[in-house]
């Protein structure tokens, strides 16, 4: 997998993981284009699109739309279900997942899909084991109450 | 605010998030960015330390800032202190600002893999895998000079966490995708290899990532892969839904795996141990088994799991193309699904079955699904559904059912999306000149191409249908009455009226009985068009006028007023003018024997491979195009009908020889360079000085001549030397570069996989060859790179053979064709010929190829013209023994005086006539350039027939040359 975007309906892009070396001004170009590219289509239409020399793998949760791009010799298919499992992986740890998640806890949609996806590869499909990861983590944190006395800006 | 903060909430964070949401414009959020900057730089400048909880909480601002799109120049120094804090989610954000922000150059990169390091060998797999996962998101080549030999050893180590292990198998891939020669496997190999059968289903899928990848860069070294891969994929396949727990997918097991492993398979060729064989076969045919099956759950993800496989599966069956049982099975699969109410699964199965329809196992099965396919091109409501159709069609497509396809194609073209009109033209153009059983339907088909889509219709397709119509004289009539009748039409196209102005030039006499089509009609009718178009077509149309007056002398006069009129013959385009000027000249000055031989028929095209052709490759990429390639060799064999690569108005209506060229203009066949002619020297002065070099030689010359006019001994006579004869010389050349020491262009080199072709021309001491690495399969040759090398002493002798020579591209796509220009300058005589190094991965092998470049001594050669009397007063200049080289041996090939002389002159040499006595022998004179020096040469060929037997002498002006050119010479009569 080359990357993967999460963007609103909106065109608001709310996680971006790029696993090929890019300028930043070409993934702002390929972002750009793509979500022009996938908001045009229509709902009934195939999940798969070629775009430049790749292939595009998209597919919409409610508000959010997920979206890969993939190389010719890999699978459409499993590529569907890698965007399904990251969107289980979100729903387990938040509850019920929603946009506003994504968006307040930008930096534990990164962390979920660090421990399921590396470098473009699945790392690990396990569910279980992903999320027992992610919570350990959490567990490791630092009481909350330390805090409560920090100014806020 | 709500209250959605999971974890270690950082109350800050969520605050500032909401703000900005709650920003009305564009200004107002870019207001509130810009004070909370303003906020965090003062805190990082601050006199105070930050606590580390502050410090995540700004630079996780400071990363969601970037996340929005605008940048960020600080902050940097303060994630990478994060990096060293034992607080798990304080190096966590450090980690992630890192990964996202940070770019190789930067000058902190020795800071963080100082941090990285530490972490890695802190022996807490937590920190370890953040310090893995971060090396794989930036994936650096900083990062792989410093890692790369350290992640093996953690990836193999039998005490790391399983964890720990996924994350370096993948960290190992990516630094590997970057900087593939800082990773070295070497003994790590068989144990990386050996992960395939971890008991750990995690590290299986994710290692397997890593060895497909290295697999493919070095299947040998990998190919132990095989048969574990086999027998893991057969235990998950046979295990029932539940065996895997949580690798279990909506009752699918372990989908991502077992794409993976069956991905593996495709690097290597079917297995060659039968029992390992038989159970790769067994487990794909339980796939197709169970794609029959009723699923298990009505879930779509049930279905996509189960179905990845299964096209998994697929590609590797296609990809062995040795089971004709399982190819049509998977064909009959993928029938299937053409009526699924999925569309993504019509999709892919028209997708696969393009490769299908390429296996001559399964062509004829794919074939059958022709008119689904035909009902998903006219309904399907998504274009890139159609776009498969299309592609499936233009695959199946042979010549039993060309003419439904074409037609077909044609009226989809009709309301076609213009994203993908051109390279629908195209198609249809290469579909109806393949498979064309008769010419008349392929000028129709095109004729009617330029009438639905003339916009799309490019400079290749309308030059083709005049290449092949010029080509075939059965076909012209019929040609020039369709394009009188399309001209017809009120509206049309450009294009039509491109290729009606052109063949009318040509062919119009062929209509011109009819008295609804005579001269006149014809010459109204394209003129009537002509104020419409463009420059290129007017110059074109002019000169079909110019033709006009040579097929039918009665419309001259008429013709000549148009000429003569002020918008011609004074027009602002320089061409037109030039045309209008030169063609009326032409026209009242030039006899009627000088008009018809200026004017005659355009002669035929070369045949070669079609242009459209090679344009649809550029376009779309090798896959594309494949099929018809494939069929090319397999099935069809017998191509319609050949045709030049260029076009017709490159080779120019003759009558554009009276033009001067003009830059503009491409109808004067400007794009073909101009030859690199070895322009003859004025022989004379030259061949004294040469000689002169030879200083000494040349007072003892005169003294006694010996035998350059006696008569060539009976070579029975010198038997010593027919062992000489059976065991040629020992030479640097192999067969095939030998076949070049007379000529300069042909094929150098073919297999089945790769021709090289090879053209070359020299100037004095200078050469240039121009390699073409033609890849003859339909799978693209990776790493393809060349290299010249000089052994031995050659170096010094053809130097810079290397220089201003570029490197090849590093992939050959199948079907197709690179170049690469080697410079060569010859600094002094030499003997060695440069070897050339050929390397590339075609499939997963690698293939190793050296070849001999035909660079021989004589491609220096300039022909010096001389009398009779010159040239035996220079042989007797010669005559120290060491200047002379003798070889008498035995006739090779045809003594047809025609061959030899070609020879001769392909030899680079001028070939003399009236100057030996004897009319059967063959004189030649030349001057070999070399950087430092001119060396002069004389050579006499004395064939005697009768016993197939020749007598060389060569003598020249270094004794090295004369031996060298012996011995090369010798070989090639």
């Amino acid at each position: 997998m080359q990357f993967m975007l999460l963007f609103s309906r909106q065109g608001k892009l709310r996680l971006q993981k790029w696993y090929v070396p890019l300028s930043d001004k070409e993934k702002k170009k390929i972002t750009r284009e793509l979500v022009q590219t996938v908001l045009a289509r229509k709902p009934k239409m195939c999940s798969f699109l070629e775009w430049r020399d790749l292939k595009v793998v998209y597919k919409r949760y409610a508000s959010l739309y997920f979206c890969c791009a993939i190389e010719h010799q890999d699978n459409e298919l499993i590529t569907l279900e890698i965007i399904h499992r990251y969107v289980e992986l979100l729903d387990k740890y938040f509850g019920s997942v929603c946009e506003l998640d994504i968006i307040f806890n930008f930096e534990k949609a990164y962390f979920i899909l660090d421990e399921f996806l590396l470098g473009g590869e699945p790392q690990e499909t396990s569910k279980k084991t992903v999320l027992k990861a992610i919570e350990q983590a959490d567990l490791l944190q630092e009481p909350r109450h330390e805090y409560f006395n920090v100014p806020v800006y | 605010m709500p209250a959605v903060s999971k974890g270690d909430g950082m109350r800050g964070l969520a605050v500032f998030i909401s703000d900005i949401r709650n920003c009305k414009s564009k200004e107002a959020e870019i207001k509130r960015i810009n004070k909370e900057l303003a906020n965090i730089r003062s805190k990082f400048k601050g006199d105070k330390a930050l606590d580390g909880y502050s410090k995540k909480k700004y630079v996780c601002k400071l990363l969601f800032i970037f996340l929005l799109g605008h940048d960020i120049d600080f902050g940097h120094m303060e994630a990478v202190n994060l990096l060293s804090s034992n607080k798990y989610t304080e190096k966590q954000i450090g980690y992630l600002f890192i990964s996202v922000l940070v770019n190789s150059n930067s000058e902190l990169i020795r800071l963080i893999n100082n941090a990285i390091k530490n972490d890695l060998s802190s022996r807490n797999p937590t920190f370890m895998c953040l310090a893995l996962h971060c090396i794989a998101n930036v994936g650096s080549r900083e990062m792989a000079e410093a890692f790369a030999s350290e992640i093996p050893r953690i990836l193999v180590a039998g005490d790391t966490m399983d964890s720990v292990k996924q994350s370096a198998a993948l960290c190992l891939l990516r630094l590997y995708k970057t900087s593939p020669d800082l990773v070295l496997m070497g003994e790590w190999t068989s144990r990386v290899v050996h992960l395939l059968n971890d008991q750990h289903m995690g590290v299986v899928t994710a290692a397997i990532s890593l060895i497909t990848c290295l697999s493919q860069k070095n299947p040998d070294e990998f190919k132990t892969c095989v048969s574990l891969a086999v027998s893991r994929l057969s235990r998950i396949v046979s295990s029932a839904s539940t065996d895997l727990q949580d690798y279990t997918y909506y009752f699918v097991p372990a989908p991502w795996l077992s794409c993976k492993l069956l991905r593996l398979l495709q690097c290597y060729p079917p297995p060659e141990d039968g029992a390992v064989k038989g159970r790769l076969v067994e487990c794909l045919e339980t796939i197709l088994n169970k794609a029959q099956e009723p699923p298990k759950s009505k879930k779509v993800q049930h279905s996509n799991a189960k179905n990845a496989i299964l096209f998994e599966a697929i590609s590797l069956i296609i990809h062995y193309d040795s089971e004709p049982n399982l190819l049509v099975r998977a064909c009959n699969q993928l029938g299937q699904f053409l009526q699924h109410r999925e569309t993504n699964l019509r999709y892919l199965a028209l997708e696969s079955m393009c490769t299908l329809a390429s296996s001559e196992f399964s062509h004829e099965a794919v074939k059958t699904h022709i008119e689904t396919v035909i009902n998903a091109l006219k309904t399907e409501r998504d274009v890139s559904v159609r776009q498969r159709a299309a592609d499936l069609l233009y695959a199946m497509c042979d010549r039993s059912n060309a003419k439904q396809i074409v037609a077909e194609m044609l009226s989809y073209l009709e309301t076609a999306d213009y994203s993908i009109r051109e390279e629908m033209v195209l198609k249809v153009a290469i579909l109806a000149e393949k498979y064309a059983v008769d010419y008349s339907w392929y000028v129709d088909t095109i004729l009617n191409l330029i009438r639905i889509a003339g916009d799309y219709v490019s400079e290749e397709v309308w030059y083709r249908v005049i290449q092949i119509v010029i080509n075939r004289d059965d076909v012209q009539g019929y040609a020039a009455k369709t394009v009188f009748e399309a001209l017809q039409a009120p509206a049309c196209h450009e294009n039509m009226v491109k290729v009606g102005g052109y063949i009318l030039g040509e062919f119009g006499n062929l209509i011109a009985g009819d008295p609804r089509s005579s001269p006149l009609v014809q010459f109204n009718l394209l003129h009537s068009k002509f104020h419409l178009c463009s420059v290129p077509t007017r110059a074109l149309l002019l000169s079909a006028y110019i033709k006009f007056i040579n097929l039918f002398p009665e419309t001259k006069a008429t013709i000549q007023e148009v000429l003569r009129c002020d918008s011609q013959i004074r027009n602002s385009d320089v061409e037109l003018q030039q045309r209008a000027v030169e063609y009326l000249k032409l026209s009242s000055i030039a006899s009627t024997d000088v008009l018809a031989t200026v004017l005659e028929e355009m002669p035929p095209f070369p045949e070669r491979e079609s242009s459209i052709l090679a344009k649809l490759k550029k376009k779309k990429g090798p896959g594309a195009v494949s099929v018809p390639d494939l069929e090319d060799g397999k099935r069809e064999g017998g191509e319609l009908n050949g045709g030049g690569e260029r076009g017709p108005d490159s080779a120019a209506m003759s009558a554009s020889n009276a033009s001067t060229p003009s830059p503009s203009a491409d109808l004067l066949g400007m794009r073909s360079a101009a030859p690199m002619s070895a322009a003859p020297t004025s022989a004379g002065s030259l061949l004294v000085d040469v000689f002169s070099e030879a200083g000494p030689a040349a007072p003892s010359a005169a003294v006694n001549d010996d035998g350059f006019l006696r008569d060539l001994e009976p070579p029975t006579e010198t038997s010593g030397l027919s062992s000489e004869l059976q065991t040629p010389v020992d030479s640097p050349f192999n067969a095939s570069s030998r076949r070049f020491v007379c000529k300069n262009n042909g094929v150098l080199f073919e297999n089945q996989l790769l021709q090289i072709g090879i053209k070359s021309e020299y100037r004095q001491n200078l050469g240039r060859m121009y390699l073409f690495y033609g890849n003859k399969t339909s799978v693209q040759f990776a790493s393809f790179t060349t290299t010249v090398s000089c052994p031995g002493e050659l170096q010094s002798h053809i130097l810079s053979i290397l220089r201003a020579t570029k490197p090849v591209e590093p992939v050959v796509e199948g079907g197709a064709q690179i170049q690469q220009v080697l410079n060569i300058e010859c600094l002094t005589d030499f003997s060695e010929a440069p070897l050339l190094n050929i390397k590339f991965r075609y499939g997963g092998a690698l293939q190793n190829l050296s070849l001999k470049l035909p660079v021989t001594i004589n491609k220096f050669f300039q022909p010096t013209e001389m009398t009779s009397h010159d040239f035996f007063q220079r042989w007797k200049q010669l005559s120290q023994p060491q200047q002379e080289a003798q070889k008498i041996f035995k006739a090779n090939h045809s003594m047809d005086t025609e061959v030899l002389k070609a020879k001769l002159l392909g030899l680079g040499t001028a070939l003399l006539d009236d100057v030996d006595p004897n009319p059967e022998n063959y004189v030649c004179a030349g001057v070999i350039q070399t950087k430092g020096q001119q060396v002069g040469c004389l050579l006499r060929l004395e064939p005697n027939g009768q016993a197939q037997m020749y007598r060389l002498t060569l003598r020249c002006s270094k004794d090295s040359v004369s031996l060298r050119l012996c011995e090369l010479l010798a070989q090639q009569f």
